[in-house]
C-alpha cells in the first residue's frame, strides 16, 4: 500500500494538520518508507490470534469508582490556560453549523 | 391500515429508526467526579478530566453502568458480560480531547425490543439494535457574540445511553409513541429523567421512504430532535421531503439534517465540510468492562416495576385497559393511584383519579408531582363515600373545597356540615312536605306520567339542603308514591 | 567527596547523619546546574527558588523527626510529568504556555516522601524520538564524548534524554523518566547510568502527558541499580484515578539489589543477536552472562520468535494512540493557538505550528493507519502481532526467571549523524521495545566502555511485576561490573 499526495492531503485534514503544498512530496516519501517497513507484519501468521488492545501484562478488567461528586467547581482553574476566553466560557471563533 | 404518504405519483411508506441519546441519572458523569446537574454556571461542572487536559485519564462510574444495564433489562435486552469502550475521533470546539468514549464494537446492551401502543389501541413491537455507554460533549453558544462561539463543558462527560432502534417504525405516530414508550420506561426504571427540554432525552431521527413493497432507499439522518412532537413532525416532514426529491426524478443523498423547529422542515447541515472517518480504536486507558452475572442477577431482582407489567396488574384489578393505560402512562401518576387506592375499591380509585383529579389538574394547570390534593386525603374522601357519609355529589363538592386547602376530608365535612342525611324518618318527612306541596304533580304521577319521579327527588333534595342519601331518598319516595 | 558525586543512597545516609543539609544538596545541585546547563541543555526549566524552599522545608521535617524516605533528595523531573504550577511543555511548542493546575500521581508521590525539585528536564517532543534532538527547546548533549573526537557532541539518546545527561553529568541526583519504546533504558545506556521501566501498570500514568497510552510507564533514571530501586519505590503504586494502574502491593525493591542471582535462569533470546552487530556489544553482551554465571546464575538460550516485529509493531500502536491523546491540543483550552480564519484553520494552523516534524510524521502515521480501509490491515494487525510478542515472553518464562539482552545496539551517536531516514532512527529501540509491548519490567545497566569510551549498556527483563529479580540481576551485573568511568563534562 503506498500513499499518494492526494491520500497525504486527506490524512493532514483528519489529523487538522495545515500542510502547505511544498510538504506533500517529503512527507509523503517519508510516509511511504515507514509504511513499507511496517508492511513486513502481513509475513506473520495471525490466525485465531485474539488482537491485544491494552498495556497490561495479562488480563486486566476495568475498575469502577462510586457515584459521587468529587471533583469540579474549579472553573478558574480550568480556564486559566484558555488562550481565549469569555467570562467563563471558553471563546473560539464562530461556529456555523 | 398501514401509514402512507400519498404522492404526486402513488403512496410511499415512511421506514424509521431512532438512535434515542438518555442521560443517565446520575450523580457524577461518567469517568469524572464532576456533577451533572441541569442549570449550572457556565464550566462549573468540569474537572480536568473533562476538559481533556494533559495526562488526565477517565475512571468510570459503577452507577452509570448499573443504570446501563437496568435499562437493558427494562428492554428485554441481552446484557453482555463483555464490553469495552472505544475512542470515536473527531475535532469539535466542545468535544476536549478531540475523542469521544463510546462502545463502538462491543456494546453493554445487545438486542432487545419494546412493545408500543398506538391510538387505535392496537399494539406493535420495536426491535432494540442495543444499547451502548458514552459520553456527552459540551455545549457550544453560538449566539452571543458577533463573531465567536462559546463553549461551556458542564456536559462534557456525562453519561449517555445510546439506544438504537431496529428500522421498525413505519409512522410518525410510530416513532412519537417509541420515543414516548423509552422515556416511559427509563423514567420507571429511574435511569433517565426523561426531561426532553433540559436535553436529558434527544433523538436522531433516520428516515427513508419507499414503495410498499420495497427494499430500503436512501436514509437521512435528522440530528438531536428533542420532543415527542417534534420526532412526529420531523418523520413527515423528513418523508415529504424524500418523496418529492423520487418523484421530480432527483436522488436523495445520505446526509445529516437538522430539524428546523419554527419552519416545520429539515435542512441540510452546513459544517458538513468532510466525509466522517471516526478512527474507532479501543481506548488504552480502558481496561475491557466485565461485569458478573450474579451482579446482573441482583439488578434484575430490584429492578422496579415496568410499566408493561403495572398495566397489566391494573386490569387484574378490574381497570379498564383504558384507565390502566393513562394511569400507567407517568411512574408518579401510577404511585398516587396506588396509595389512594391501597385498601379500598381499586375501579372507585380509579374513577376519581382519571375523572374528578385529573380534571382538576388540567383547570389548575398542576402536575401529579405538584398536587394540589394529597393522595391519602383523596382516599380517606373515597373512604367518606364508601362508609355512606358522603353521596357522590357531596364527595365532589368536599374535594372542590380539598382543593383550596388540603385538609383532611372529614374536617371539612364536619365543619361545613355536609354529612349525608341517612335517617329514614327525616327523609320519610322531607318526603311527606314535598308530596304535600305537589299534589298536582302526584296525581300526574299516579296517571302515569313516571318521569315526574326525577322532580321528586330534586325536590326532596332541595329541601333537605342537599344532604339526603340519595339510596334512601328513592326508597321512600317510591314507597309514598305507591 | 563533592555533594554532587554521592550517589543517592550515600545522599540519603549524609542526610541521615546530619552530614549535610538538604539546602546544602540543593544549593551544589543548583550550583552545578547553572554551571553546566547552559551547554547540556538538561533542563528547560530551573525551579531555583522552589527548590531551596524545599529544601529548608524537606531540613525543618528532618529536624521534627518526620523524614520521608527520599527527605531531602534533590531531583530532575522529565518535563512530560505535569506539575502543579510549573510550566509543563512535554518539549513542545504546543505546550509553550502551559501551566499544570494540578500535580502528577507519581511527583505527587516523590514530595510526599521528602524528595526536592530542581526543575524540569529536557525530552525529545511528546517523548516521541531516541536522540532528544526532537525537542522544540533545543537537544541535550550527552557529558560523554568519544575519546578520538572529543569536540563533536553526541546525543544523550530519547526521549528521556534530558533525565540521563542530568544525572550523568551530576546536575541532578535522580531523575523521572518515561518509557514507551526504550525511552529510559536507552539513553541511560548512552549516558552510563541505570534506568528501569517497571511493568505495565506499577506507576500511574495520572497526570504524565500521554504519547501511547498502552505502552507508557514511567520510572527512575539514578546513577545505580540501587538508587533506581529507591526511587521506584515512592514512584509506584496502585493509583484509584489510573485504570490501568495495579492493584499490588510495592515491595521493598531495595531489598532486591543485593539479593544475588544463585539458582536463577537467566534467558538468552537468539534473537537479539542481529545480523551486523557491533563486536563490541556481543563482547559486553557475553561478558554480563558470564559474570551473571560466575555469580550462580544458569544462562539458558530462549527463542523469543517475534522480536523481527515488534519495531514495527510498535510503530503502528504508539502513532495510532498517539494520533488520538495528541488531538486535544487544539489551541482552544490550554497551549498554543494560532488565530484562524474559522474553527478548522485555527486547528490546522496551531497544530502545524506547534507539533515539531517528528510529532507530525507519527500523528500522520497514526491517522493512516487507524483509518477507514486500512484499521485491518494495519492496527489490528499490529494488535495480534503484539499478542504473538507477549506469548512468546510467556512461553519464555517456563525456561527463564529474567533474560538478559544489550540495550541499545550502539552506542551514543553524534548529534550531525541523525539520520534523516525515520526508520533508521527507529532502530534504536530495536533491543528495548518487545519489553513496552508485552507489558514487562526493563531495567538498562551500564556494563562497560566502547573503544572510543562510550558506556554501554545490557538489559534486563523480568516477569510482569517481578521487579525484584530484574533488580537482583541488575544488581549482580552492576558489581560485577564496577562500572566506575565518568563523563568529559561532570559538575
Amino acid at each position: 500500500m503506498s500513499l499518494d499526495a492526494a491520500t497525504v492531503r486527506r490524512v493532514a485534514n483528519l489529523a487538522r494538520l495545515r500542510l502547505e503544498e511544498s510538504e506533500v512530496e517529503t512527507l509523503r516519501g517519508e510516509l511511504n518508507g515507514i509504511l513499507g517497513w511496517i508492511e513486513q507484519l502481513q509475513e506473520v501468521d495471525t490466525e485465531g490470534v485474539e488482537p491485544m488492545a491494552g498495556g497490561a501484562p495479562g488480563e486486566a478488567r476495568l475498575p469502577w469508582r462510586a457515584d459521587a461528586v468529587t471533583d469540579g467547581g474549579i472553573a478558574g482553574k480550568v480556564l486559566a490556560n484558555a488562550p481565549d476566553r469569555e467570562g467563563d466560557y471558553f471563546a473560539v471563533p464562530k461556529v456555523v453549523e | 391500515m398501514s401509514y402512507t404518504i400519498q404522492g404526486d405519483t402513488g403512496p410511499w411508506e415512511v421506514v424509521v429508526g431512532l438512535e434515542v441519546h438518555a442521560q443517565v441519572l446520575s450523580k457524577a458523569k461518567l469517568f469524572s467526579g464532576a456533577a451533572t446537574a441541569f442549570g449550572a454556571e457556565p464550566n462549573s461542572q468540569v474537572s480536568f478530566v473533562d476538559a481533556g487536559f494533559p495526562g488526565m485519564l477517565p475512571v468510570i462510574n459503577e452507577e452509570c453502568i448499573a443504570q446501563a444495564v437496568r435499562t437493558g433489562l427494562g428492554l428485554n435486552a441481552e446484557i453482555h458480560l463483555w464490553s469495552r469502550f472505544d475512542r470515536k475521533n473527531y475535532f469539535y470546539a466542545d468535544l476536549p480531547q478531540g475523542y469521544q468514549i463510546s462502545q463502538y464494537a462491543h456494546p453493554i446492551v445487545g438486542r432487545g425490543s419494546v412493545e408500543i401502543t398506538l391510538s387505535d389501541g392496537s399494539t406493535k413491537t420495536i426491535g432494540i439494535t442495543r444499547l451502548h455507554l458514552e459520553q456527552d460533549a459540551g455545549k457550544s453558544l453560538h449566539d452571543q457574540h458577533p463573531t465567536k462561539s462559546f463553549i461551556d463543558l458542564n456536559r462534557a462527560g456525562v453519561a449517555l445511553m445510546e439506544i438504537v432502534s431496529e428500522p421498525d417504525i413505519r409512522s410518525p405516530e410510530e416513532a412519537g409513541a417509541y420515543l414516548a414508550k423509552l422515556r416511559q420506561i427509563m423514567r420507571y426504571l429511574g435511569t433517565c429523567d426523561g426531561n426532553m427540554d433540559e436535553g436529558s432525552l434527544r433523538a436522531d431521527v433516520n428516515v427513508s421512504v419507499r414503495r410498499p413493497g420495497e427494499g430500503y432507499r436512501t436514509r437521512c439522518e435528522v440530528k438531536n430532535v428533542n420532543s415527542v412532537k417534534f420526532v412526529m413532525q420531523a418523520v413527515e416532514a423528513e418523508a415529504r421531503r424524500q418523496i418529492e426529491i423520487w418523484e421530480a426524478g432527483g436522488v436523495v443523498e445520505q446526509e445529516t439534517r437538522l430539524f428546523d423547529v419554527a419552519r416545520g422542515v429539515t435542512r441540510s447541515m452546513r459544517s458538513k465540510e468532510d466525509a466522517h472517518d471516526y478512527r474507532y480504536f479501543p481506548d488504552p486507558d480502558l481496561p475491557p468492562l466485565v461485569l458478573e452475572q450474579s451482579w446482573v442477577d441482583q439488578l434484575k431482582a430490584t429492578l422496579p416495576e415496568l410499566p408493561d407489567q403495572r398495566r397489566a396488574r391494573y386490569i387484574a384489578m378490574g381497570l379498564t385497559p383504558y384507565d390502566a393505560h393513562v394511569l400507567t402512562i407517568e411512574r408518579e401518576t401510577a404511585a398516587f393511584f396506588e396509595e389512594v387506592a391501597r385498601g379500598r375499591d381499586a375501579k372507585l380509585a380509579a374513577n376519581w383519579v382519571t375523572g374528578e383529579y385529573f380534571a382538576a389538574l388540567n383547570r389548575l394547570k398542576r402536575s401529579v408531582t405538584d398536587s394540589p390534593v394529597s393522595a391519602r386525603h383523596l382516599g380517606e374522601l373515597l373512604d367518606l363515600i364508601a362508609d355512606g357519609t358522603l353521596s357522590g355529589k357531596l364527595a365532589k363538592e368536599v374535594f372542590e373545597a380539598m382543593l383550596e386547602a388540603d385538609e383532611p376530608p372529614a374536617a371539612i365535612v364536619e365543619r361545613r356540615g355536609l354529612r349525608q342525611v341517612t335517617d329514614a324518618g327525616a327523609i320519610a318527612a322531607a318526603v311527606e312536605a314535598v308530596l304535600a306541596a305537589h299534589a298536582d304533580k302526584v296525581a300526574e304521577y299516579r296517571a302515569g306520567k313516571e318521569k315526574l319521579f326525577g322532580f321528586f327527588v330534586g325536590q326532596t333534595m332541595k329541601a333537605m339542603a342537599g344532604k339526603g342519601n340519595p339510596a334512601l331518598v328513592n326508597e321512600v319516595l317510591k314507597a309514598k308514591l305507591g | 567527596m563533592r555533594p554532587t558525586d554521592l550517589t543517592l543512597a550515600q545522599g540519603l545516609a549524609a542526610l541521615e547523619r546530619r552530614e549535610i543539609s538538604a539546602l546544602e544538596l540543593a544549593d551544589a545541585f543548583l550550583a552545578a546546574i547553572e554551571r553546566l546547563n547552559p551547554r547540556l541543555n538538561a533542563y528547560i526549566t530551573v525551579t531555583a527558588e522552589a527548590a531551596r524552599e524545599a529544601a529548608r522545608a524537606s531540613d525543618a521535617r528532618r529536624a521534627r523527626g518526620e523524614a520521608g524516605p527520599l527527605e531531602g533528595i534533590p531531583l530532575g523531573i522529565k518535563d512530560l510529568f505535569c506539575t502543579e504550577g510549573v510550566r509543563t511543555t512535554a518539549a513542545s511548542r504546543i505546550l509553550g504556555p502551559f501551566v499544570p493546575p494540578y500535580e502528577s500521581t507519581v511527583t505527587a508521590q516523590l514530595k510526599r516522601d521528602g524528595a526536592v525539585f530542581l526543575g524540569k528536564l529536557n525530552m525529545d517532543e511528546f517523548a516521541m524520538g531516541s536522540s532528544n534532538l526532537t525537542s522544540a527547546y533545543g537537544p541535550v548533549e550527552n557529558p560523554w564524548s568519544r575519546a578520538n573526537d572529543p569536540a563533536r557532541r553526541l546525543v544523550p539518546g530519547g526521549s528521556s534524554g534530558g533525565s540521563a545527561a542530568a544525572v550523568a553529568a551530576r546536575l541532578a541526583m535522580g531523575a523521572t523518566a518515561t518509557d514507551t519504546g526504550g525511552s529510559i533504558r536507552q539513553p541511560a545506556a548512552f549516558c552510563g547510568i541505570a534506568g528501569i521501566k517497571p511493568t505495565y501498570g506499577r506507576c500511574s500514568r495520572f497526570g504524565i502527558v500521554a504519547f501511547a497510552s498502552s505502552l507508557d510507564q514511567a520510572g527512575p533514571v539514578a546513577r545505580t541499580v540501587e538508587d533506581c530501586a529507591i526511587l521506584l519505590r515512592s514512584m509506584a503504586g496502585h493509583d484509584p484515578k489510573d485504570s490501568t494502574s495495579a492493584r499490588l502491593p510495592v515491595p521493598d525493591f531495595r531489598a532486591a539489589v543485593g539479593r544475588g542471582v544463585k539458582g536463577l535462569r537467566i534467558g538468552v533470546p537468539e534473537e537479539y543477536r542481529l545480523p551486523g552487530m557491533a563486536p563490541e556489544i556481543e563482547a559486553l553482551w557475553e561478558q554480563g552472562l558470564a559474570w551473571l554465571r560466575e555469580a550462580g546464575a544458569e544462562t539458558v538460550p530462549i527463542s523469543l520468535p517475534h522480536t523481527k516485529y515488534a519495531l514495527p509493531t510498535y510503530y503502528v500502536v504508539a502513532p495510532a494512540e498517539a494520533s488520538s491523546n495528541l488531538a486535544r491540543y487544539d489551541g482552544v483550552r490550554f497551549g498554543l493557538r494560532e488565530s484562524g480564519a474559522d474553527l478548522k484553520d485555527l486547528y490546522e494552523r496551531t497544530r502545524a505550528r506547534g507539533f515539531g516534524a517528528e510529532v507530525r510524521r507519527r500523528i500522520m502515521i497514526g491517522t493512516y493507519v487507524l483509518s477507514a480501509g486500512y484499521y485491518d490491515a494495519y492496527y489490528l494487525k499490529a494488535q495480534k502481532v503484539r499478542a504473538l510478542i507477549r506469548r512468546d515472553f510467556e512461553q519464555a518464562w517456563s525456561r527463564c526467571d529474567a533474560i538478559v539482552t544489550p540495550a541499545t545496539p550502539t552506542a551514543a551517536f553524534a548529534m550531525d549523524e541523525r539520520q534523516d531516514d525515520p526508520v533508521t532512527m527507529y532502530l534504536n529501540d530495536v533491543f528495548t521495545v518487545t519489553a513496552n509491548l508485552a507489558g514487562l519490567p526493563g531495567l538498562a545497566v551500564p556494563a562497560g566502555l566502547d573503544s572510543q569510551g562510550l558506556p554501554l549498556g545490557l538489559q534486563v527483563i523480568g516477569r510482569a511485576f517481578d521487579e525484584e529479580t530484574v533488580f537482583a540481576v541488575g544488581g549482580a551485573l552492576e558489581r560485577a561490573a564496577g562500572f566506575t568511568a565518568q563523563p568529559g563534562i561532570m559538575a
